[in-house]
């Protein structure tokens, strides 16, 4: 119906089908098709085996904070606790990240020489290189350290606000530090997305702006942000998907408890990810199902923060 | 010039015409300025014998930005200082984000160097106990090769057809269902991707079974969304003028894509495959679950009990914690960051060698 405007639709030749052609255009689409019943599959085999333990909980799965499915009979578990930590630590990611990510992508737009532009652009997709698990010991082993003291210092002077109350984890290894290793891991994937959008901007805006006499930030708060406005909170969601779900950051450096607790200098808290990757080697009876069922609520949630950033970002890019 | 009518935003102090008058900083002036407050905080943190670069680059910056927004807001005006002062944020937040990515290499790299050498590459840990000073990586090199070999193998025919599929074929609904969900496809959290092998294996194997293939489907699931996307991307770069050529010459469809498209975008292609590779080499959580952590002996075999890799070692040693297991993981942090970086200059390098030919 809609061959029109797509390039590629343009008529092979006419005549009776070829076997070659018919065979080749067979696998493409059934490649297509195949993952689409992956994707179903990933979501059916969860459910089907997360069931046995969600029957058999006795608890209340969403509201409990208690983790003891590892039993033969009477399982009692619930991801309130884990789901709340997962929330918690992606947030401060997202606070983090999202202002440097659009100072980022705007120096490389916008200020950087134009020349080494591209480099710069580089240095900041080497960031989503490296592999979480290097970030995780670089966190434990580098990082954590060296925020002991800054922890110490902001209970102190910071202690008055509830989510910097005292006394300030000896190891450092709290939310906060796993939030600012999540912020840097997701740093990339929205400096890319705001680039993007940034670069886009009407060549014609921003002239008009600078002819009216705007410094550049005056051009770029008049021209370039209410333009990428869309793109910038779509990457910014993205990034949030990608927080919701890394694992081992949180897992190597989090000090973890099954709480819900706000003291972000305390050592407390845990995340579904991360409560999968650390209790699966020990999970017995009804553990194992009782993980997939936290890990069907972590998919549900990030499937939900992917599909609103999708939308956030194709109807902005409509808009256009 | 001067006229008083435009002004694109009321941030300016004093009348329009007053602004016009006023002077400009030297254009040399921020560069000065700035050297001249890192020596000073240098000498002031020197004299109080307590230096360290992390403080140095933080009050020499907030020193700056002080002095530079309020000398041109009295020499300039109020909105060329705020037009400083976001200038001077701006370059912040990028430093800002080269300093964890300059972090890591370092520390990774100080910390790697200690075992890192022909001994550690060439031996497993097969008969050491964690404490002991010996021991290497051999058998977690084999394991990522295979396993990441396997999902290569697994994703490049699916996504690679997918995008001729969406790019050459599909029209209409399906191609926006397709699209959509290669999008959330992307989304899954790398755990999930783990815990559906694991489901998928308790129904057809039993419970407790772990082997190397089941870590390739678990990364097969995560990189096939991402060779669809990039390879869409390449097939798209091909000029229609080239398929039209061949289909005038009376060549049917199929050939033409497998004789004149792949070719002419193999270096894209190429490229966005070894991204993928690099993207999924160093996942972690998937393999904790479904290849198991605990094997320390050489296995060649996908289909035969556990398989140890590069980044499950280095979380393994984490775990164990003792002074050896850490300078274990560092060094195989280094070994993966190696083979990563490889991959990524190699893409890169494949990249130029074939992108002129599509202009």
């Amino acid at each position: 119906m809609t061959t029109t405007d797509a390039p590629e639709a343009a008529p092979p030749p006419t005549g009776k089908r070829r076997i070659g052609d018919v065979a080749f255009a067979g696998l493409a689409r059934g490649s297509g098709l195949l993952i689409l019943l992956i994707l179903a599959g990933v979501a059916a085999f969860l459910v089907i085996q997360a069931w046995p333990s969600l029957t058999a909980n006795t608890a209340n799965f969403l509201a409990s904070t208690e983790w003891d499915p590892n039993v033969r009979e009477e399982p009692a578990f619930g991801v309130a606790a884990l789901a709340f930590g997962t929330v918690l630590a992606a947030a401060i990611a997202l606070l983090l990240a999202t202002p440097v990510a659009i100072g980022i992508a705007l120096f490389i737009v916008f200020y950087a020489p134009r020349r080494i532009a591209s480099v710069l652009g580089y240095l900041v997709d080497l960031l989503a290189a490296i592999p979480s698990v290097v970030y995780g010991l670089w966190g434990i082993g580098f990082l954590a350290p060296e925020l002991v003291p800054v922890y110490q210092a902001m209970v102190r002077y910071l202690g008055w606000i509830p989510l910097f109350s005292g006394p300030a984890s000896t190891s450092a290894r709290t939310m906060l530090t796993a939030g600012v290793v999540l912020a840097v891991m997701i740093l990339p994937i929205i400096t890319a997305m705001s680039r993007d959008v940034f670069q886009q901007t009407p060549q014609g805006h921003r002239e008009a702006a600078l002819a009216m006499g705007a410094t550049r930030w005056e051009m770029i708060r008049l021209a370039v942000l209410p333009f990428g406005k869309s793109g910038v909170i779509g990457g910014a969601m993205l990034g949030l998907g990608r927080a919701l779900g890394e694992t081992m950051a949180v897992a190597m450096i989090l000090s973890p408890a099954l709480i819900v607790s706000w003291d972000l200098l305390q050592s407390g808290n845990q995340t579904i990810a991360a409560h999968i990757a650390l209790q699966y080697p020990e999970a017995t009876g009804y553990g194992v199902s009782a993980l997939i069922a936290a890990g069907l609520v972590l998919f549900a949630i990030t499937l939900i923060v992917n599909m609103a950033a999708r939308y956030v970002v194709s109807r902005g890019s409509k808009e256009s | 010039m001067n006229t008083t009518t435009t002004q694109p935003s009321g941030a300016g102090t004093g009348s329009p015409a007053n602004e016009m008058r006023r002077g400009s900083l030297p254009n040399h002036f921020p560069a000065m300025l700035l050297a001249s407050c890192a020596a000073v905080v240098a000498g002031i943190l020197l004299a109080f014998s307590s230096f360290g670069f992390l403080l140095w680059g933080l009050l020499t910056a907030v020193a700056y930005v002080v002095i530079i927004a309020t000398a041109s807001a009295r020499v300039e005006g109020g909105r060329k200082a705020k037009d400083r002062l976001v200038t001077a944020v701006v370059y912040g937040c990028f430093l800002v984000a080269m300093l964890p990515l300059v972090s890591v290499l370092w520390t990774v790299l100080r910390n790697g160097i200690v075992r890192f050498d022909g001994y550690f590459l060439s031996v497993s840990m097969s008969g050491v106990l964690p404490s002991m000073d010996a021991g290497g990586v051999y058998h977690a090199i084999v394991g990522t090769l295979a396993i990441t070999g396997m999902a290569t193998l697994i994703s490049v025919p699916i996504g690679v057809m997918t995008a001729i599929y969406l790019v050459e074929y599909a029209e209409g609904r399906l191609k926006r269902i397709i699209i959509f969900f290669v999008d959330v496809m992307t989304g899954i959290p790398s755990i999930v991707a783990g815990l559906f092998v694991v489901a998928l294996w308790m129904i057809l194997f039993g419970p407790g079974e772990t082997n190397g293939a089941a870590g390739a489907i678990a990364l097969s699931v995560l990189m096939i969304p991402v060779v669809v996307r990039s390879s869409e991307e390449m097939l798209r770069l091909v000029p229609q003028d080239l398929r039209e050529a061949s289909y005038a010459l009376g060549v049917p469809k199929w050939r033409t894509i497998t004789r004149v498209v792949l070719p002419t975008s193999a270096g894209g292609l190429t490229t966005g495959i070894m991204l993928a590779i690099a993207r999924v080499i160093g996942e972690t959580a998937p393999l904790i679950l479904t290849t198991g952590s605990s094997a320390t002996a050489i296995n060649w075999n996908l289909f035969d009990g556990q398989m140890m890799n590069l980044p499950v070692f280095i979380y393994s040693q984490v775990r164990m914690g003792g002074a050896v297991n850490y300078e274990r993981a560092w060094a195989a942090a280094l070994t993966l960051i190696l083979v990563v970086m490889l991959l990524f200059f190699l893409a890169r390098i494949i990249g130029r060698m074939f992108a002129p030919k599509t202009r």
